[in-house]
């Protein structure tokens, strides 16, 4: 079976010590995809002569000392729904059958100006709606360290991608927790920046207000370099904040002595939550003691509300963002349909499937005249009062150190039927959504063979100190280096 | 006040939607044009493709501003872009970003005058940005709607007046007058035939002398002034009619058919839609800063509401007269032009009554505007004044109006050239005067008899024979002295 790929830092090293050349690592990859993701199915596409390409130009750039940046020649997989000039962007669902981009997401200019190689599209739940990527019209993920378990979601395809060594990176998104949770049930770092640290432009949107594009990969360091490609103002996106791309990769300050780590007791409970993962998760946090950092107990009382209005939030813009998707310019359109309402209703009812359809109704019911005041304007507050919980634990602290999950990957099929449990495994992610906080979780230990996530939150803007933290734990332990063994080869 | 109706007191609300003069769109980078090819003009954003976003364009909140000011409203320093959701094919997102909760501008009004009825101050209760629509083309096929979306995305300013408006009449004056002012401020167009000036009249009657508001309609899409009088004329009578036979309005959205003159149901209130708005969470919070907004104040152009007020001070017009020459901006320029022409005498009011008279109608004739025109404020000056002097009669003045319009010249140039100077000296009339009195005995007979008017038959056979050249009164003086009168 084909080798695993190594990590962005390591295929980096290689590249620069002609160890191996970028060509080889498309080749590496399209034949570790071959071998493993029939199984797995982390890609939607994959893109090999155009990699190919991609990775020949890069080699020809690195013999000609003209290399972009420390990318070059790295490949480099993207979530379904981040768009490219050219490709599919189908975000796992058949309503988009035949759509191809006319144009590059802001992330996909920035990997390419950087030099990165464009592997393919993975694997998500229909719209990134759902945990578990169980909601692809195309079927699911399996999860590569036991494959009758789900990957997470909805950037399972992402998370499965890396955790799989099919590429050393890949890009998700996240709306609630979609890097942070299947990056925790695959063992691998997942990061989701500050609210509009990544520019949103050619995400396609399912909660603009919460949607957040961050990279997947197996350490912090690998993470700092992607978040330095990807990130920085984008004038083109209104909610991007006027700040200058990162400059983390090889300045993550790893020293913690001094560093406040907060412990938030609504997050620390017995009640719903795996044992093991909270074994592993003290564990960490006595290893960041360990590294020189302080800990003390914080109070986000809010934290119970967080889920109820996220799904107001994240449904209600869902429900109008969703509706361009009408059957009338791209996409699939119903056949041999006679009226404009009709066109309407089969082409949505053929097209998408029964999570989003449940979430569109569900938006469409929060916002209408008469409930509005009662679920939206009431999340929002809850919102305002979620940041104000964040403002007040960071005065006492520098970092927020929780669970990611409350339990590890659970068995595919295992939720599917009841939405609201699924819903309630985000109960950890998503309020760093609906604060616009950093959010990264990291593996920290293992519970009966599965992965556990450990899953840091950091103040706005503080994606390059909560790194440094992420970085300084990770130098200490070895809980990133182990691989999942079915697909290991 | 005029009344509109004689039982029922009307009151009236408009809703103005205004294309915003900008190059580009409101959130999108494509051009804004009229009479393009379908879908020349559209990117990403006016497609609504997948993972496209929204940009505001700078210079049409500017010129949302400018008239904001212009119809005497508070600015507000934060307003919210929502959402306004509801499916149709020129709809490309599903969903009309316009501001609902937090619009731009609030509470302003304009002064309107009917006829010689005292002005009236009408309310502004809100004006908010939003985009337009596309174009829905039912007749490219028996079979299938084809759909143009260069105007989806076009900058529009929504201007929503109080229902202050007791007529149908005074609805037309004040739709002429927020044109005139979003000319004047340059932030629109407002042409009627272009759509860029869309108007939606809410309408309802009630008893004089009664508190409550009757039930209303909506009129929608009233797209010229005469239609916007006409179907609110032929809702008044509809509802009157339904009221004096003891019925009830229902509360709808009616559309104007003009060939037939009358109103037709579109909806009624039980299907109504719910747009479900809510803040885009794709834009930020416009913000404006107290300073931003008095730099585009200090901006502006003087507005006919004040350049009326100044017309009748410094040059001392009639307030008609003011109103009509400040209700465009050309026409305003023109005179003043001409005022500050005149040589040392105050000839303001003639020039305002030359103006109001003979160019107006002359362009009126042609169906031409003051932009078509190479009338000179000096070379008015220069006519009225000879005409004040007596060096050219006004009825030849007159006649030489046009050609001064749309060909320009020097008035004294060609009144030379075409031989035109008034004649008003004794020599040169005298003899004229006794080769009518020679040629005309009877009138001079029955003149001598006591019948007076006679005097105007040969008063005019020696205008005639003077080619309209001689000076009428210093001709009546000979005349009578030659009659011994």
């Amino acid at each position: 079976m084909a080798a695993r790929l190594p990590g962005v830092s390591e295929a980096r090293r290689a590249l620069a010590a002609g160890e191996q050349s970028a060509v080889a690592l498309v080749d590496q990859a399209l034949a570790r995809a071959e071998a493993v993701d029939g199984e797995l199915h982390c890609f939607l596409q994959l893109r090999p002569e155009a990699a190919r390409e991609e990775a020949a130009a890069s080699d020809a750039r690195r013999a000609a000392g003209s290399l972009r940046g420390p990318l070059d020649g790295i490949p480099v997989a993207l979530k379904d729904n981040i768009v490219q000039a050219g490709e599919p962007a189908g975000c796992a669902s058949r309503i988009l059958d035949g759509y191809h981009s006319p144009f590059d997401a802001s992330v996909v200019e920035r990997l390419k100006a950087a030099g990165a190689v464009i592997l393919g599209r993975t694997n998500m739940d229909e719209f990134a709606m759902g945990s578990s990527t169980e909601n692809s019209a195309l079927g699911p993920t399996r999860n590569p360290w036991q494959l009758e378990r789900a990957p997470g979601g909805s950037s399972g395809g992402s998370a499965g991608a890396v955790a799989a060594g099919i590429v050393p990176a890949a890009l998700g998104s996240d709306t609630g927790g979609s890097i942070r949770q299947p990056a925790a049930f695959c063992g691998v770092v997942g990061l989701k920046p500050t609210y509009g640290r990544v520019s949103r432009l050619g995400l396609v949107a399912f909660a603009s207000s919460l949607d957040q594009i961050g990279p997947l990969a197996h350490t912090a360091e690998d993470c700092a370099l992607l978040l330095d490609a990807i990130s920085g103002h984008d004038p083109r996106d209104s909610t991007s904040i006027p700040e200058p791309p990162t400059c983390a990769a090889g300045n993550l300050v790893s020293d913690l002595s001094g560093r406040v780590v907060g412990l938030p007791r609504e997050y620390f409970v017995e009640e719903g939550m795996d044992p093991g993962i909270l074994g592993c998760v003290r564990a960490a946090v006595a290893e960041l003691e360990a590294a020189g950092a302080k800990t003390r107990e914080v109070s986000l009382p809010h934290t119970r509300y967080a889920v109820a209005a996220y799904y107001l939030i994240a449904t209600a813009e869902a429900s109008s963002n969703l509706a361009r998707f009408d059957g009338s310019r791209y996409g699939r359109r119903a056949e041999g349909v006679h009226t404009l309402t009709e066109m309407y209703e089969r082409s949505r009812s053929e097209g998408f499937g029964a999570e989003v359809k449940r979430r569109i109704l569900l938006g469409t019911y929060v916002l209408s005249a008469g409930y509005y005041d009662a679920y939206y304007r009431k999340a929002q507050q809850v919102r305002t009062l979620l940041r104000r919980d964040f403002e007040a634990a960071f005065e006492g602290c520098d970092v927020i150190a929780t669970p990611t999950t409350p339990e590890p990957a659970f068995p595919l099929g295992a939720k599917s039927s009841d939405p609201v449990t699924m819903y309630l495994s985000d109960i950890f992610t998503v309020s760093a959504n609906l604060a616009g906080l950093p959010g990264i979780s990291l593996p920290c230990g293992e519970v009966e063979g599965l992965p556990v996530g450990l899953q840091l939150l950091g103040r706005p803007l503080d994606d390059v100190p909560l790194l440094g933290v992420a970085d300084a734990f990770q130098r200490r332990t070895r809980h990133h280096l182990a691989v999942p063994e079915e697909a290991a080869g | 006040m005029s009344r509109a109706h004689p039982d029922y007191e009307v009151v009236i609300g408009l809703e103005v939607h205004c294309q915003l003069r900008t190059r580009s769109k409101l959130f999108s980078s494509a051009a804004v044009s009229y009479g393009d090819p379908p879908n020349h003009h559209t990117t990403p954003v006016c497609l609504a493709l997948p993972g496209a976003l929204p940009v505001l364009n700078a210079e049409a909140v500017e010129l949302a501003v400018r008239a904001g000011l212009a119809a005497n409203c508070s600015i507000q320093p934060h307003s919210v872009f929502a959402r306004k959701n509801y499916f149709y094919p020129d709809l490309p997102k599903g969903y009309q970003i316009s501001q609902w909760e937090e619009p731009l501008c609030l509470a302003g009004w304009l002064d309107i005058q009917v006829g010689e009825a005292a002005p009236r101050r009408i309310g502004i209760t809100r004006i908010h940005m939003e985009e337009d629509a596309g174009k829905s083309l039912h007749d490219q096929s028996a079979t299938e709607t084809h759909v143009d979306l260069n105007r989806a995305g076009v900058p529009l300013v929504e201007i929503v007046s109080e229902p202050d408006l007791r007529s149908p009449e005074e609805a037309g004056a004040y739709l002429r007058k927020l044109r005139a002012i979003l000319r004047t401020v340059g932030a629109s167009d407002a042409d009627m035939e272009k759509g860029q000036l869309r108007c939606d009249a809410n309408i309802s009657l009630r008893r004089h002398g009664e508190k409550q508001l009757g039930t209303r309609t909506e009129l929608k899409n009233l797209n010229s002034f005469r239609f916007v009088e006409q179907a609110l004329h032929a809702e008044i009578e509809r509802q009157a009619e339904l009221l004096d036979e003891g019925g009830e309005v229902q509360q709808a959205t009616l559309g104007y058919d003009s060939a037939r003159d009358r109103s037709f149901v579109m909806r009624t209130k039980e299907n109504a839609d719910d747009y479900r708005y809510f803040p885009d969470p794709d834009l930020i919070p416009l913000v404006i800063s107290q300073q931003r907004i008095e730099e585009i104040r200090a901006s502006l152009p003087e507005l006919p509401e004040a350049r009326c007020a100044r017309f009748q001070r410094e040059y001392g017009l009639a307030a008609r007269d003011a109103g009509l020459l400040s209700e465009s901006r050309a026409l305003a320029k023109l005179f003043e032009g001409a005022v500050r022409a005149t040589p040392g005498g105050d000839l303001a009011k003639s020039i305002a009554k030359w103006l109001l008279r003979d160019v107006v109608a002359a362009l009126k004739e042609r169906d031409a505007t003051l932009e078509d025109a190479r009338l000179t404020g000096q070379a008015l000056a220069e006519l009225v004044a000879m005409v004040e002097a007596g060096r050219v009669t006004a009825n030849n003045a007159h006649r030489l109006v046009p050609e001064l319009l749309f060909e320009g010249g020097d008035p004294e140039a060609l009144v030379r050239e075409r031989g035109l100077a008034a004649l008003s000296d004794e020599a040169s009339l005298a003899p004229l005067v006794d080769e009518v009195l020679a040629a005309n005995p009877e009138a001079v007979a029955s003149y001598a008899g006591g019948d007076k008017k006679s005097l105007n038959f040969l008063m005019g056979q020696v205008m005639k024979r003077s080619q309209g050249k001689a000076d009428p009164a210093k001709v009546r003086e000979i005349l009578a002295r030659k009659l011994g009168g």
